[in-house]
Order: C-alpha cells, then sequence, then structure tokens
C-alpha cells in the first residue's frame, strides 16, 4: 500500500487499483472543528479534482477534491453521526471514501509523504 | 471642528494590519491570527481545550477575554454636545443619565446604518465605541458632519477587552478596585475603577448574550492585566471565531454582514435604538423612512433560521418558499451550543412569521429551514 498526498491537503492510500481518501492532519487542523461532511454517493463517476465532498467547519464550508479519476466503492458512514472523527483521526478512522481507480498514472504526478512535509512546511 | 490628537488628519484606514497591543501575549498563548479591521486579531487559540468550539462553550460555562482593541473609542464634547450627535444618531441623550451607556445607530440620510456603536454619558463628554472596520469612516462622518464648537478625540491608546460569561462577575470583582463595589454595576452601566494599578473604565454590557464587562485599559496595562484575568482558573483567552458563534446564538448582528447602508433600523429590528422623543420629533437622519417603516412596517424583516441537517447555511444563501426567492441570509453557522446550524436572513415581511418553513441555497443545496423567534440562546444580562 502507498499514500499519496496533494497540494490541496488530500490523502489517497492506494491499494493495487483501489484507494482511500481523506484530508491530511494539516488540513483539519487548519479547518478547525468540523460540524458535518458531505460525503459522495457509492456509484458516483468521479474525475481527478472533481469537488466530490464537502467539509464543513465553525468556520466555514471547504470542498474536497478528488486526488484521482475513478468510482466511488464506500463512503465513512461513520462520519454521519461523528464528523469531529475527521479532527482526531484525519488520516485513519477520519477517511472520507473509498474509490476504484480508473487511471493509475494520475498518482505520478502526487506527493509521496516528505514531499508533502516539504510542501506544507513552506506555507 | 477642533481635534486635539493629530492622527485624526492622517483620515481613513493605515495600509497594511497593524498591531494590537496584545499581539506578542496572543502569539504567545498559540494564537491564529488573522487579518481582520485592519489588525491581526486572534481567530482562535491553539492546544488543549482551544478551538472556536471549545472558546464558546467555555464562554458559556464560565468566562471568557475577549480582545478588541480593535474597536474605535471615540471622545465627543463640546458646547451643544447633545445636539450634535442627536443630529446624526436616533437617540434621546436627554434620558441618557449620568454613568449609563446605550445602543445607538450612525444613520445615513436615508436612514441606512453607517454602524452600530455605544453611547455613555460621562460629566464632561460622551464616550462611543465603534467598530474597529468602520472607526476611519466614522471619524469621517462624525468630522464632517459635528460643528466647529465639538471636539472629537479618538483614544487610540487605549485598549479595549471584554470579559464574558457566567463567572465574569465574580473574576472581576477580585482585582476591580473602585468608589463603588463592580457588583453595583447592573446591565448598561459602567464606572472608574482600577485593575493592577491602572485605570480602567468598565461596563456590564458585551456581545455574547452572557453576563459580563467591557473594560477600557490603558495599552501599556493590558499584558498585565490580561495576565492578572486569565491567572484565574475560570478565565481563558477567546478569538474572534467564537465571538461571531457566540453573538449569532444571541441574535446580535454583525455591522458589515447583518448591517449596512443598505439596511434600516427597521427591518433589522433594532427599532428600539429611535428613541420615543425622537419619533415624536423627528429629526434625524432618515426619519422620514424610518418612521413610515415604524408605522406601517418594513419591507423585509431579520429574523432568525433553524436549520434541519448538519450543514450550516453562510451569508449569502438565497432564501426560498417554493421557486419565489423571499431574503437571503447575512449570518450562519454551526451553534455550538444547540449543535446544529442556526443562521440569520432578511425576508420579505410577509413571509417572516416564526414557523414559516424556508429553504436556503447554499452552494447549489437545499436546505430546509423555519424560522424562529431570536435569540437562539437566552441572554443572560444581569438588570
Amino acid at each position: 500500500m502507498t499514500r499519496y498526498y496533494t497540494k490541496d491537503h488530500e490523502w489517497i492510500e492506494v491499494d493495487g487499483d483501489s484507494g482511500v481518501v481523506g484530508i491530511t492532519h494539516f488540513a483539519q487542523g487548519q479547518l478547525g472543528d468540523i460540524t458535518f461532511v458531505e460525503l459522495p454517493e457509492p456509484g458516483q463517476q468521479i474525475g481527478q479534482g472533481d469537488a466530490v465532498a464537502v467539509v464543513d467547519s465553525v468556520k466555514a464550508a471547504s470542498d474536497i477534491y478528488s486526488p484521482v479519476s475513478g468510482t466511488v466503492s464506500r463512503v465513512n458512514q461513520a462520519l454521519a453521526n461523528a464528523p469531529e472523527l475527521v479532527n482526531s483521526d484525519a488520516e485513519k478512522g477520519g477517511w472520507l471514501y473509498q474509490m476504484a481507480l480508473t487511471a493509475a498514472g494520475e498518482l505520478d504526478g502526487l506527493m509521496d509523504r516528505p514531499a508533502y512535509e516539504t510542501y506544507i512546511a513552506g506555507l | 471642528m477642533s481635534e486635539t490628537e493629530e492622527h485624526i488628519e492622517d483620515d481613513d484606514a493605515p495600509p497594511g494590519p497593524e498591531r494590537l497591543p496584545l499581539d506578542a501575549w496572543h502569539r504567545a498563548g498559540g494564537a491564529r491570527m488573522v487579518p481582520f479591521a485592519g489588525y491581526d486579531m486572534p481567530l482562535q487559540y491553539t492546544g488543549e481545550g482551544s478551538g472556536i468550539m471549545a472558546e464558546h462553550l467555555w464562554t458559556r460555562e464560565h468566562a471568557g477575554l475577549f480582545d478588541v482593541s480593535h474597536m474605535g473609542q471615540l471622545l465627543v464634547s463640546g458646547e451643544g454636545v447633545d445636539a450634535a450627535l442627536e443630529a446624526l444618531l436616533p437617540i434621546d441623550l436627554s434620558t441618557l443619565k449620568l454613568g449609563m451607556q446605550r445602543y445607538s445607530l450612525l444613520l445615513d440620510e436615508n436612514g441606512g446604518i453607517l454602524d452600530d456603536l455605544m453611547v455613555q454619558r460621562w460629566p464632561d463628554h460622551h464616550y462611543l465605541v465603534v467598530n474597529g472596520a468602520t472607526k476611519w469612516d466614522d471619524i469621517a462622518h462624525l468630522r464632517e458632519h459635528l460643528p466647529d464648537e465639538i471636539t472629537l478625540n479618538h483614544l487610540e491608546e487605549q485598549a479595549l477587552f471584554a470579559l464574558q460569561g457566567p463567572t465574569a462577575a465574580d473574576v472581576l470583582e477580585k482585582h476591580a478596585i473602585g468608589k463603588w463595589p463592580l457588583s453595583s454595576l447592573t446591565f448598561m452601566r459602567f464606572g472608574s475603577f482600577e485593575i493592577a494599578d491602572y485605570p480602567v473604565t468598565i461596563s456590564r454590557s458585551g456581545y455574547t448574550g452572557e453576563d459580563g464587562f467591557e473594560i477600557s485599559l490603558p495599552s501599556e496595562g493590558a499584558e498585565s492585566i490580561a495576565d492578572l484575568l486569565c491567572s484565574e482558573p475560570g478565565v481563558k483567552p477567546i478569538g474572534l471565531g467564537a465571538r461571531d458563534s457566540l453573538r449569532l446564538e444571541a441574535g446580535l448582528p454583525l455591522y458589515g454582514h447583518d448591517l449596512s447602508p443598505d439596511t434600516s433600523p427597521v427591518e433589522a429590528g433594532l427599532g428600539f435604538a429611535i428613541n420615543r422623543r425622537r419619533r415624536a420629533e423627528a429629526g434625524f437622519p432618515g426619519a422620514t423612512r424610518i418612521l413610515g417603516e415604524l408605522a406601517g412596517g418594513p419591507p423585509r424583516r431579520w429574523v432568525g433560521l433553524e436549520l434541519e441537517g448538519r450543514m450550516a447555511a453562510r451569508e449569502g444563501a438565497k432564501a426560498f418558499i417554493g421557486d419565489q426567492q423571499v431574503g437571503a441570509v447575512t449570518s450562519g453557522g454551526f451553534s455550538p451550543s444547540l449543535q446544529r446550524p442556526i443562521a440569520m436572513a432578511y425576508v420579505a415581511a410577509e413571509r417572516a412569521a416564526p414557523g414559516t418553513r424556508i429553504e436556503l441555497d447554499n452552494r447549489g443545496r437545499r436546505l430546509a429551514a423555519t424560522i424562529v423567534p431570536t435569540p437562539f440562546v437566552p441572554h443572560r444580562y444581569h438588570r
């Protein structure tokens, strides 16, 4: 399994042609207390960079962009009653959705962990 | 007019974010600073028990210290100052007694709201607190319209704190030394005190709906007084984020969002600020329109909305009944106390009754909402 990061602070953990998507710990810290997460529908076709989810915090609503193209296979149902999981466990239990990748080559344009850490250090 | 302090000659807003007297103190306390009203301001603090939600709930249960030194503190004095101010504000200063504070509005000639503010009567002047984002425009407006014999001083060397919450009175009583005990102040009364040997003015007022105080103090005492108050176990510093969610729950308007030159006091539900004698005599800016709206009702009303679900509607979301747009949201967010989204909106008067069901178009999504009476969370003022 390999984890990739975007400049918009999403992560995707890829296992074969399946990937789990969430937002980074850094991103949840910037957003503050998360009060609601709107997730895509299973079966939904999504393109790389599409706004597929909304994370609402006490401060503001933020779009979440899909790191790669594919089809949504599953969403994190736990977030319906516990959106704060994205704050407390952004890079694990606070995952947003799982998808089947249709263009794995898109992963080449994403960052690995060291590159992402360098990126946020420069923000 | 004669200004005694030359910075008033500087006119308009200074460029770039200014530093508050407590800037270093906020940063040392882990504040996330954001530009607001021309200043770097603490949005929220970081660390255990911080963040907007925690700071909000802390203030409702204990006491929160807010640095609002960005706000404008003005002294207005001179022969005929009451009449001069009454020409610009719909306040009746003849009923504002020494030691009392009152909410008022700076109006343009159409009755639109240029700012909302507090007025205190002192023996030889009136003290005004105006919004930070509008203070330079307010000063320009006052300079232009007050007669020459009236003096306007901008107290740029004064800081302003608010200590808000159910335990605020107990905490402040320990540190505020005055001729009378702090407990002699009821809601919207003020007096002179000393805290940590600095001369301060304390009013029993605020912007959270809770009992609490606003403290005008010399800038050089800001760090000492902030440290002293925050050394009390019940007091934590609170950022702008929670200030906004607290005032929203209290149903209090935020200038520049809920109030503007395009809103009238009557549609904003601020008819109480048009004092009785002024209604009878007129003679304030926009009197024709405002008195007409008081008599016949305004075309739209500022109302509270409770939303279904958990997604918040934000400023600008349009309000619909069926396909007909009936208004728009001016403030909205998630209520930490109620654990649900709430909003304030201007809605066509004939559709503004409590219980009316409305839909909000929030970024392309329709959210169901119901008009409810405000405040969303009851006020707990010490009257």
